[in-house]
């Protein structure tokens, strides 16, 4: 992901713990977070997936004015515009892509106010065979976080597969 | 809650239901948080005509979360050093989910006391829907 600007906001961070159903008051409760060890709101362990809000090309966003694969009226499948998506965009995540593998090394944990930068390099990639789903296809990219002081914050490894066939279960 | 390296003993482990019939809507809420709308995880309508699969199903980096929440509830907040998953199944709506997390070492690094754990996601089924691995910074 090419992201420039993913500026930590604590109501974005209480919205994401809402997501993963994370009643932790760390999260959302800056009185109560100032109290702890670690003295204030943090972002809970996954919230570097978030920066995808911050990534002008994400593909997996529908974006303003353009055609969106989800359906309407019908399940049209159109794919979103690839021209000018970002190369480095999640591999292997569209229909037939899922999320392999995630990795993270905390540096230190981000806080509201840091503004990270992300800077992404490809992996390696490699295929297996599996009867379930045919020729899998893997890919590995590497995100450093750093922030406004060019710190590095947070390692992500990203393992992508694309399957031949849809998989159950 | 921080944990003591005193107090650990490698094969201690630390479980908790993560999630209890998983709905929809929550797909729809961790769509919105994280910004992945991939329709896989949103749209029926799209993912049975298009992608060809039964249903929605959740994003893996949604189980990754919500075994994230297991973690920090055991090891305490701020002290992750590492958090590594494998996606080996996926996650449907309607699923319960238990986490388990086991120690697998109790070492020291340059000072620091850490804590070496080894992470398990079940569905209702007992079959597994996430492996990983996490070291978080513990008292001595």
């Amino acid at each position: 992901m090419a992201v420039e600007n993913f500026a930590i906001e604590a109501s974005h961070i209480m919205m994401f713990a809402r997501a993963i159903g994370d009643a932790n008051k760390i999260y959302s409760d800056a009185a109560y977070a100032e109290g702890t060890d670690v003295g204030g709101i943090i972002a809970p362990p996954t919230f570097a997936q978030a920066s995808a809000q911050f990534d002008e090309n994400y593909r997996l966003r529908p974006k303003i004015g353009k055609p969106w694969m989800g359906s309407g009226k019908e399940a049209t499948g159109i794919a979103p515009k690839t021209e000018g998506a970002s190369d480095d965009a999640p591999v292997g995540m569209g229909a037939r892509g899922l999320h392999a593998e995630q990795h993270f090394e905390y540096h230190r944990h981000m806080r509201p106010g840091d503004v990270l930068s992300a800077t992404v390099k490809p992996g390696e990639s490699w295929e297996k065979h599996s009867k379930r789903a045919g020729v899998l296809k893997f890919s590995e990219t590497v995100t450093e976080y750093r922030d406004q002081t060019g710190e590095l914050v947070i390692t992500a490894r990203s393992v992508g597969v694309t399957t031949e066939k849809a998989v159950e279960g | 809650m921080t944990l003591s390296a005193a107090n650990l003993s490698v094969g201690d482990t630390h479980s908790e239901v993560l999630v209890e019939d998983l709905t929809r809507t929550q797909l729809v809420q961790y769509a919105g948080a994280s910004g992945d709308y991939n329709p896989v995880h949103t749209d029926e309508k799209f993912v049975r005509e298009i992608a060809g699969y039964p249903t929605v199903f959740a994003h893996g980096m949604l189980t990754m979360g919500m075994t994230g929440a297991l973690v920090t509830n055991y090891v305490g907040d701020g002290t992750l050093t590492k958090y590594g998953v494998r996606f080996v199944n996926q996650v449907w709506p309607g699923d319960t989910l238990t986490g388990t997390a086991e120690v697998t070492a109790i070492h020291t690094d340059d000072g620091q006391h850490l804590v070496d754990l080894k992470l398990t996601t079940v569905n209702q089924d007992g079959t597994p829907v996430l492996t990983g691995t996490a070291t978080a910074r513990v008292k001595p």
